[in-house]
């Protein structure tokens, strides 16, 4: 994790696991920009400079650029997009391109954590669900990856990419809560998640799919989960 | 731009007066397609497979644009016209934060204390309805009529329901959530959104729009019930 003290005046409020957190760091990766990461251990309770810079929500991630603070991880996105304009940007330049990643990096938001969460917290009939839901929605991704390299298409590895490249080492997690593979299910995004996995920003911003696994494990324990 | 606009939209939408004050912002002829929610045409369901619901946008020859606050910044983006956006980027990022906080918190919070029966779970959703438009109210710049500064902007397009149509759903619902003693400015900016000339376009008069929500309100108890089972 790059934690010089930056010459961009970046700081990044963090937390090591979090697929959002990570979002931002693959950003930063991404356009080569120096940043002071700063680990909030969100399980022993929130430091006064989280609570200072993200009052309304309370949470991670929160770059702070100049001191001031940008707030929600795709937002933070665009926002390097277009504070930095002279680093390889993740949306494309073409608005109706921009209009689709946004949306689909929208879907992953909408979708995927909450329904990962449910798979792993719930039983019975309620994971059962989560379960189905979570095949529609690698279903779903499928079938708008379809044959690309990367989400980003013609743009490369773009938005979509860094939305969704930090749940990838969650698969395994939903894979055995779930009683699924996604290799069986979404072919092409168990391939994409790969290939993306091998991509230096992602690579070093990820951590392995045992220790998110062991991530979960823990906050079960802290919510008296069986 | 010469190529055809079509909005999918329906009639009293929150949602869909953001879309429609965007583009007549940058002065785009248009073509208003008005659903019926509870018999979704075909047009529809198939722009829109994922949500299935309003508004859509159709720009030419591509395939839809959807979701309303992307639908906006699409049509900053690309069409000719005052900006949506302002320019500088933390302004941007602050513009789309309380655009989100808006539609995540605030709009959730409104909701349910409209429709649901009243006791202390009413109650305590109209306290936090209220908070979080306290929240809202101290992004207007002092000495501005609007979120946007002197002309209206991203956030005024966003928080635009709360100026034309919650008033309509407290009438319906008998519940008082904005009043002028708790949020003064609040109310002073729904005034001057609705005196601006682009916006009063897109506002149908306010009788025609309480007959037809007023004959939604089933369906509105019932979205407040599944929004507080989610929590």
């Amino acid at each position: 994790m790059a934690s010089e003290k930056s010459s961009s005046d970046l700081t990044l409020l963090d937390f090591w696991v979090s697929p959002f957190g990570q979002r931002v760091r693959i950003a930063l990766a991404e356009k080569n920009l120096p940043y002071e990461y700063v680990e909030e251990d969100l399980l022993a309770g929130k430091s006064e400079r989280l609570l200072q810079s993200n009052p309304v929500h309370k949470k991670i991630p929160v770059l702070l650029h100049g001191g001031k603070p940008v707030n929600e991880s795709l937002i933070i996105v665009q926002y390097l997009d277009e504070a930095f304009p002279d680093t390889p940007s993740l949306l494309p330049s073409d608005p109706y391109a921009r209009a689709q990643a946004r949306f689909w990096a929208d879907y992953v938001d909408k979708k995927v954590y909450d329904c990962g969460t449910r798979l792993w917290k719930l039983k019975g009939e309620p994971q059962a669900q989560a379960r189905a839901e979570m095949l529609e929605i690698l279903k779903t991704l499928e079938t708008e990856l379809g044959d690309k390299e990367f989400f980003g298409g013609e743009h490369g590895f773009g938005f979509v990419d860094a939305a969704f490249a930090p749940f990838t080492p969650w698969f395994m997690s939903y894979e055995k809560y779930g009683e699924f593979k996604v290799a069986e299910v979404a072919p092409k995004i168990a391939a994409w998640a790969e290939r993306v996995g091998k991509r230096e920003s992602v690579a070093k911003s990820l951590y392995s799919p045992d220790k998110v696994y062991d991530h979960i494990g823990v906050l079960k324990k802290k919510y008296g989960i069986e | 731009m010469s190529e055809k606009v079509k909005l999918i939209g329906c009639f009293g939408s929150t949602a869909v007066h953001r879309a429609e004050v965007a583009l007549r912002l940058k002065s785009v002829p248009l073509e208003l397609v008005v659903e019926d929610l509870t018999n979704k045409s075909d047009l529809l369901l198939t722009h829109n497979p994922i949500y299935k619901t309003v508004p859509v946008l159709l720009h030419g020859h591509r395939p839809a644009v959807c979701e309303s606050l992307i639908i906006v910044e699409y049509v900053d983006e690309a069409f000719d016209g005052p900006p949506i956006l302002p320019s500088d980027p933390l302004d941007r990022a602050d513009a789309r934060f309380w655009a989100r906080f808006l539609d995540d918190k605030c709009w959730k919070a409104m909701w349910v204390a409209l429709w649901t029966e009243p006791g202390e779970t009413q109650a305590a959703w109209a306290r936090e309805a209220k908070e979080n438009m306290t929240l809202l109210e101290r992004q207007l710049p002092e000495g501005k009529n609007f979120f946007g500064g002197d002309a209206i902007g991203f956030l005024d397009i966003a928080v635009g329901g709360i100026a034309h149509l919650l008033g309509v759903f407290e009438e319906i619902a008998g519940v008082r959530l904005l009043a002028e003693e708790d949020h003064p400015a609040l109310c002073r900016w729904a005034r001057e959104y609705l005196s601006d000339e682009t916006v009063r376009q897109c506002v149908p008069d306010r009788d025609s729009v309480l007959v037809a929500l007023a004959a939604r309100k089933e369906l509105y108890v019932s979205t407040a019930k599944a929004m507080t089972a989610e929590k």
